[in-house]
């Protein structure tokens, strides 16, 4: 089913995308002439494919449940933004604060995600085929952020549990974010998600994983500097 | 006592006991206090307010016979479902963490019973303050700890916190002791760490941007329910007219005397401004933007009685929050602890080391033992008496100032005791005509 965003309102694509009925309507969407929208896809509950046809503004597939998302162009601020489960892939490039706060679910972005990819997420799984920008995974809480390109300043900045695996340089590590072991439990996780992602060509041992010295976990004076 | 022809030992006023006692404990820790609630200093306040009442040119209504509404509808301006209220007295938010499940579900037992609204808080929405509470305001705040759609859709009005009266521009943190098994899951952080509230949202940054997410908002809740946006004392008039612009269907304004569950000290003291001090500005931007009482405003922070009620909506207020109230009211700093309090090296009244965990009260706690002080029925009731009387006692002065609605109260029916309040609330100085900043009369 084709939904055309020059021809329907936003409300109006949002809606049906909102009230799929499991026995009646079709399971396969695409949303042509996005022209930079923002909130296309949001809130959504189905396990649905959809497909938008071009370039998208903010919050595209925010708070995602189960729907599985293919934007062919890039996009804007928040893309995913506290996505609890399902897919978003992004064909082009991602602004600032791709997957923040997200709960679950794998987001995918084939070219380049702007700063704070990944800021206070709290479960989902990143693979950022490109490059990352400044404080990615800031307060980051859990799940997996995987760049295959480099990261900015401050990766990790008062990183809570989350990994981080970088294929390329880090310009500098965030308070309390430290290169830590790539062991085989982590090599085997690294791979299924590069498989998820389509990237098994890559190979997880050319990768550096990051996390949380956990040394800011409680409030002590003498870490003050730190802060 | 006087001896030896010397003069009595004289305290300093600059170097007072309190401040004295900082000093030393500073220099003992080497860390900065924390601790809840709001400003303890003396502020100007709606003490400092009185109503004339009616007299030859206004004519009173019968205190017991003649009706004087309070019902308030928020969020009119976009809303399909606006929250209809029986009285203008919310419940601020508050978070589960901070407080624990018992006290929550007390606070939405009070509220339904008394026909109001209560407020989640940072860690999401426990099911016992849905299952109490008939009117739910779901906060979004910068953590995102336990935000969740679902919920979201459970939400009677959404809240997106910018800001809180007692830290403006600041965040948060819940000390590990507070950081239960549940809390922990909630919040999706390990157990026993300090969890850090950020004091930015992660997804938008000025007004522009706030717009987008309201929208996003609204798209996710199918334009239902009303967004509130919540912002600190700090410069009333612009945040506001911005808050406004961004599409606000409510404005909620804390001022600097409004709680917190923890921030240090010298934050809550030295940043924000006095509630008196807030709403004629705030009512000023929804006047020149023609949105007076199409986008409501809630004022919070230091509202203790129907007369604190009263005032602020006779400077324009559609509704008051309380939160520090709503505590005290179900139990917190209750006479009744003193020996706990005692061992903990305070007394009731003062008690304010919230983020500790140790409240002998059973409010602001995660121990199990302290918890089961509070019977969330018990305090429920008390709860929705204490918001009874307060809407009793705003009517009772409506009435005397000739109101058959709260909302018809006006700063015309208000003189002020003080040159300082006189010049905030826009209202002449007692016993003559004059408002600081208005006339010279």
């Amino acid at each position: 089913m084709k939904l055309d965003l020059k021809k329907l309102k936003l409300r109006k694509v949002n809606e049906t995308l909102q009230s799929i009925d499991p026995k009646r309507n079709n399971k396969n969407y695409t949303i042509l002439n996005p022209e930079g929208n923002h909130a296309i896809c949001v809130g959504l509950t189905d396990d649905i494919d959809i497909t938008v046809k071009g370039h998208v503004g903010y919050y595209c597939g925010g708070m995602n449940q189960n729907a599985n998302i293919i934007v062919e162009g890039n996009v804007g601020t928040g893309v995913a933004e506290n996505m609890m489960s399902g897919k978003i892939h992004v064909k082009g490039n991602a602004s600032q604060s791709a997957g923040a706060t997200a709960h679950g679910g794998f987001l995918i972005i084939d070219g380049d995600a702007s700063s704070r990819c990944g800021i206070s997420m709290k479960g989902i799984d990143i693979v950022v085929k490109g490059s990352v920008g400044h404080m990615s995974a800031f307060m980051a809480q859990s799940g997996n952020l995987i760049v295959c390109g480099n990261a900015g300043e401050a990766l990790g900045d008062s990183l809570y549990e989350t990994d981080i695996y970088i294929k390329g340089k880090v310009k500098s590590l965030g308070a309390d974010c430290i290169e830590k072991k790539m062991d085989n439990k982590h090599l085997k996780k690294l791979d299924k998600l590069l498989k998820k992602a389509n990237l098994e060509k890559l190979k997880s041992k050319d990768f550096k994983r990051y996390g949380s010295a956990r040394k800011l976990y409680n409030f002590k004076i003498d870490n003050v500097s730190s802060y | 006592m006087r001896k030896n022809n010397k003069t009595f030992p004289r305290q300093s006023w600059t170097f007072d006991e309190y401040t004295n006692s900082e000093i030393r404990r500073a220099a003992e820790t080497g860390i900065y206090d924390i601790r809840g609630g709001g400003s303890k200093r003396r502020l100007p306040h709606f003490d400092d307010l009185l109503f004339l009442g009616a007299s030859i040119s206004r004519y009173p209504l019968e205190g017991y016979r003649e009706k004087c509404s309070t019902n308030v509808i928020l969020g009119t301006r976009y809303a399909k479902k606006p929250l209809e209220l029986e009285i203008p007295i919310t419940i601020a938010g508050m978070s589960f963490g901070a407080l624990s499940g018992s006290a929550k579900e007390a606070l939405g037992r009070g509220a339904s019973i008394a026909g109001t609204s209560t407020t989640t808080g940072d860690g999401g929405m426990t099911p016992e303050e849905r299952g109490q509470s008939n009117h739910l305001v779901y906060q979004l705040l910068p953590s995102r700890y336990g935000m969740n759609p679902d919920d979201l859709r459970k939400a009677d009005a959404i809240e997106v916190v910018i800001g809180q009266g007692a830290k403006p521009g600041g965040g948060g943190m819940l000390l590990g002791q507070k950081i239960s098994d549940r809390v922990a899951e909630m919040r999706t952080l390990p157990k026993g760490v300090d969890q850090r509230s950020a004091c930015r949202h992660p997804d938008w940054t000025g007004p522009d941007d706030l717009k987008i997410k309201i929208l996003e908002l609204r798209e996710i809740t199918k334009w239902k329910v009303p967004i509130f946006v919540k912002i600190a004392g700090s410069r009333p008039y612009y945040d506001t007219a911005l808050a406004i612009k961004a599409g606000a269907d409510v404005v909620v304004l804390d001022g600097m005397q409004g709680g917190t569950a923890a921030t240090q000290e010298v934050f809550i003291e030295n940043v924000g401004q006095p509630t008196l001090g807030c709403i004629r500005p705030a009512v000023d931007a929804l006047q020149d933007l023609d949105m007076h009482r199409k986008v409501q405003l809630i004022i919070s922070g230091g509202v203790r009685n129907g007369s604190d009620v009263a005032k602020a909506l006779a400077l324009g207020a559609d509704a008051v929050s309380i939160g520090s109230a709503a505590m005290i009211a179900i139990g917190d700093n209750d006479p009744k602890w003193e020996k706990d309090y005692n061992k903990l090296g305070t007394t009731a009244g003062a008690y304010d080391d919230w983020h500790e965990g140790n409240d002998p009260a059973g409010i602001s706690t995660q121990d199990p033992k302290l918890m089961k002080r509070l019977d969330p029925i018990k305090a429920g009731k008390k709860l929705s008496n204490y918001l009874k009387v307060m809407t009793l006692e705003a009517q009772t002065l409506a009435r005397a100032c000739g109101k058959n609605n709260l909302h018809n109260l006006e700063p015309e029916d208000l003189c002020a005791l003080t040159v300082e309040a006189a010049a905030m609330a826009r209202v002449p100085l007692a016993g003559t005509s004059w408002i600081p900043g208005i006339n010279n009369k």
